[in-house]
């Protein structure tokens, strides 16, 4: 009996030490700064709130090609030209698209309910590749697929919208390297990894999408001036990410909004490859911020994800395992402004399980904040159960109304190459490796083409079309037809131009 | 190329701009470069010059599995490849140099490599006449009769390398829009390397097909060699034990056997390894962190040989520079 009971003190005794040292280990220091006021100033507000459209370097003004069941897309993929509209009635094409030129418009047709339907039958890679400027993707529903369903790679001014996608592998929807991009409307689930991604992208909205069933829904991974607005995410393992990978070329993640969401019930078992960074996700994640700065995220709806509701973390809490030093790995200046936030961390799951028995809690907080970072602040702190906050300031702003969207007012224009430039480029590029002043190469000295083209830059022009073997003392030339018409013009002229 | 490469690192798709390349060479510089090269003179014992491992003919590199040094000595890791050389921030397989004229000093100097040292190499240029004449004229700013310094031999053999310019391969021209450069197995072997099964694009990303970054991957070694650690040594950080910096592919039909001690010796054993588990030849005493990208990609035969046909689309020679029929030294060019 008094065995008993003495062991009974004891446990308490140690319970007790147990909650104190836990407190003391696991909370996070107290931090005196004052906030740092969000020095966000380098963000692009142009379109007016009543449009979706992306700004475009040219408008329309191609012919339109019509794809019908039973052909292929790829087909008038290789026939289009810039400016085209290709139009794709119902159907099955199981097919991989790849897109390798600018402004080209992919648009379904959906008719009587039935879509233009792209099945990868588990054999194909990827049902669209696209690595032109200015590339449009509507009104698809893309099945099956072992990659992706949309993967673009460094295209700019993209916008890829009413697309319906399930099951395709790694990602759904995945522009990486671009800049200015929309991504509205689209439907997905089943994602292994995460349903839409946008990955090393500047100036992109993710508005209006439902994303479900997935590992993670939307992911902002190392990109900037991103606006995620309007979406629906629900039931994946984890739901809203903003946070950098360490060991990509491309190193920061900051200037992201998280506003008018709904984050649901995201408590799916995670089934992310192994290895993957999302398939260290706790399911029940609701948002989570990862080394990622300058994140704002407003006016949510975060219910019913049964870990946290919002997770805060550094790089070495979140991703101990790989190591950048050229990547800062702490969540600097997050704001979060108005949520409605309840009924999360139901059942917590791992290290948040653990951290909060320590505070004799065994929910999991609507808000978790662990690690480095400074200068984060929040609106109405007392509104929500937290864990780790204790040094957020008071928000310094009410809303972000004043930011419609993150994409750019004007097209990322391609890169600036001047006429002359352009003939320099050419001429070494192509044509000094038979031709020099001087000297005879391959083909004749640059200053006998002058003579002979004396002041008509066209007869360059069409010899480079459609050469002739003029001489018997050389061998005939290979037509650089493939060059573009102000190539040639450009290259016509600084030959003419070229003094030794 | 067609657009500006995000936040300016060159790394991106088809048409994206390049990195900032090291330039602002003189073309006495480099010149002087390619006499020095090619000189065995600038070895301790005057048999090996850059050349020796780093063979033009043979993509720059020496066709070994690893190269040979001073006195027949068995190197730890291949010769890598010169081409774009200019282009990279980190040098070596492990990264450990940031400059090429940090990185020359590596082999120039070591007792296993090209044996010198920096008193015999400034003695020897300076006793050579013609090398006093070249430095003259590739370096005109300088005091006069001053004597051959170091920095010079330097800056005349990192002008030399970022000259080895290869970017006009049939991928470029698939590239710049000439779709007809690629025939429809090559296109098939494209769509294979970006895809995200095989995610071959994500680190070698064009245009250089490097995103020069580190990664473990865990190839094997040859047979009994031991686990080379790689970046952890330099960087001193127990993540980047056995990785090693992406390389470019660029020319890489040109220089096999491949991987850091060429332990295969195909292009087709190459890409195989990528498609036989994450992690399979990783010692069982190892605990590696395997790159995320390295996966189960389950890839086919048939993607596999249109994977190398499309790595056969990367090669371009134009610009290999002619090897020197005599040297200032007197000396054969060594290759």
């Amino acid at each position: 009996m008094k065995s008993t009971l003495f062991k009974i003190i004891a446990a308490i005794f140690l319970l007790v030490a147990g909650v104190f040292l836990g407190k003391s280990f696991f909370s996070s220091p107290e931090v005196t700064t004052v906030p740092m006021p969000s020095t966000i100033k380098y963000r692009n507000v142009g379109l007016s709130r009543d449009t979706t459209q992306v700004a475009q370097s040219k408008a329309f003004n191609g012919k339109i090609i019509e794809v019908k069941d039973g052909t292929s897309i790829q087909k008038a993929v290789k026939t289009a030209n810039s400016g085209d509209l290709i139009r794709v009635f119902p159907g099955t094409y199981s097919e991989n698209v790849y897109i390798d030129k600018d402004d080209i418009s992919l648009q379904g047709v959906v008719i009587n309910g039935e879509w233009p339907t792209l099945d990868g039958k588990k054999e194909i890679n990827d049902a669209f590749l696209y690595s032109g400027n200015g590339i449009l993707i509507e009104n698809f529903k893309i099945i099956n697929y072992k990659g992706n369903g949309i993967m673009g790679q460094a295209g700019n001014n993209f916008v890829i919208r009413n697309n319906w996608i399930i099951d395709t592998g790694v990602y759904g929807i995945f522009p990486q390297y671009g800049k200015n991009g929309l991504i509205e409307h689209n439907v997905l689930s089943v994602i292994a990894d995460a349903a839409i991604y946008v990955g090393m992208c500047d100036n992109v909205d993710v508005l209006h999408n439902e994303v479900f069933d997935s590992v993670a829904g939307i992911e902002i991974e190392n990109s900037r001036h991103c606006l995620v607005e309007n979406n629906y995410v629900h039931d994946n393992t984890g739901g809203l990410l903003a946070f950098i990978t360490p060991g990509l070329p491309i190193k920061t993640t900051f200037d992201i909004i998280f506003r008018n969401n709904f984050v649901v019930n995201n408590n799916h078992e995670n089934f992310g490859a192994p290895g993957s960074t999302v398939s260290s996700i706790p399911a029940g994640t609701g948002v989570l911020i990862m080394a990622a700065d300058d994140v704002i995220v407003e006016n949510n709806i975060i219910t019913g994800n049964n870990n946290t509701g919002i997770t805060i973390v550094d790089l070495a809490t979140g991703d101990p395992k790989a190591n950048d030093p050229n990547s800062e790995g702490n969540p600097d200046r997050v704001v979060i402004l108005d949520n409605i936030m309840y009924n999360n961390g139901n059942e917590p799951t791992g290290e948040i399980k653990a951290i909060m028995l320590t505070q004799m809690d065994s929910k999991g907080p609507d808000i978790f904040a662990y690690g480095g970072g400074t200068g984060s602040t929040i609106r109405d702190k007392n509104k929500y159960r937290t864990f780790g906050i204790e040094d957020y300031g008071p928000a310094q702003i009410m809303d972000t109304q004043h930011i419609p969207t993150m994409m750019t007012p004007a097209p990322v224009p391609d890169r600036s190459v001047s006429k002359d430039q352009l003939g320099e480029l050419t001429y070494y590029g192509v044509c000094a490796g038979c031709h020099a002043f001087g000297s005879r190469l391959i083909g004749p000295p640059t200053e006998i083409l002058q003579a002979i083209h004396s002041g008509n830059p066209q007869g360059i022009v069409d010899y480079i079309n459609n050469p002739k073997n003029l001489r018997e003392d050389y061998p005939e030339m290979p037509p650089q037809d493939y060059l573009s018409d102000e190539a040639k013009m450009a290259v016509a002229e600084y030959i003419l131009a070229l003094k030794e | 190329m067609q657009y500006d490469s995000p936040n300016n690192v060159g790394v991106g798709g088809l048409q994206t701009g390049l990195p900032k390349i090291r330039d602002g060479f003189s073309p006495q510089q480099i010149d002087l470069g390619r006499y020095l090269f090619f000189d065995p003179v600038l070895s301790g014992n005057k048999t090996i010059s850059c050349a020796s491992c780093h063979d033009p003919n043979k993509g720059f590199s020496d066709g070994l599995p690893t190269s040979i040094g001073n006195d027949g000595h068995k190197l730890k890791r291949a010769a890598p490849s010169l081409w774009n050389v200019g282009y990279l921030r980190k040098l070596f397989w492990d990264g450990r140099a940031s400059s090429l004229e940090e990185q020359m000093q590596g082999p120039l100097f070591s007792k296993e490599e090209m044996n010198n040292t920096r008193v015999n190499l400034l003695n020897t240029l300076n006793s050579i006449e013609e090398y006093q004449q070249l430095f003259v004229e590739a370096f005109p700013n300088r005091v006069e009769d001053s004597a051959i310094q170091l920095d010079e031999i330097y800056t005349s053999i990192a002008a030399f390398q970022a000259s080895l310019v290869s970017l006009n391969s049939k991928y470029d021209r698939y590239a710049h829009g000439y779709h007809q450069a690629l025939n429809e197995q090559e296109i098939e072997g494209m769509n294979v390397f970006r895809s995200f099964v095989a995610r071959c694009a994500e680190c070698h990303t064009p245009p250089l097909f490097t995103n020069q970054q580190f990664a473990v991957i865990g190839t094997p070694e040859p047979d009994g060699l031991p686990l080379d650690s790689g970046a952890e040594v330099p960087f001193q950080d127990k993540t980047l034990r056995g990785a090693f910096k992406v390389p470019s592919l660029r020319n890489i039909e040109k220089t096999a056997p491949y991987m850091h001690s060429g332990k295969f010796k195909t292009l087709r054993e190459t890409v195989q390894f990528y498609t036989d588990g994450r992690g399979h030849a990783v010692p069982e005493d190892e605990n590696l962190i395997i790159h995320w990208h390295i996966w189960e990609p389950e890839l086919s035969d048939y993607e596999l040989d249109r994977l190398v046909d499309f790595l056969k689309t990367l090669t371009d020679e134009t610009f290999i520079p002619k090897i020197p029929e005599n040297l200032p030294s007197g000396l054969k060019p060594s290759v």
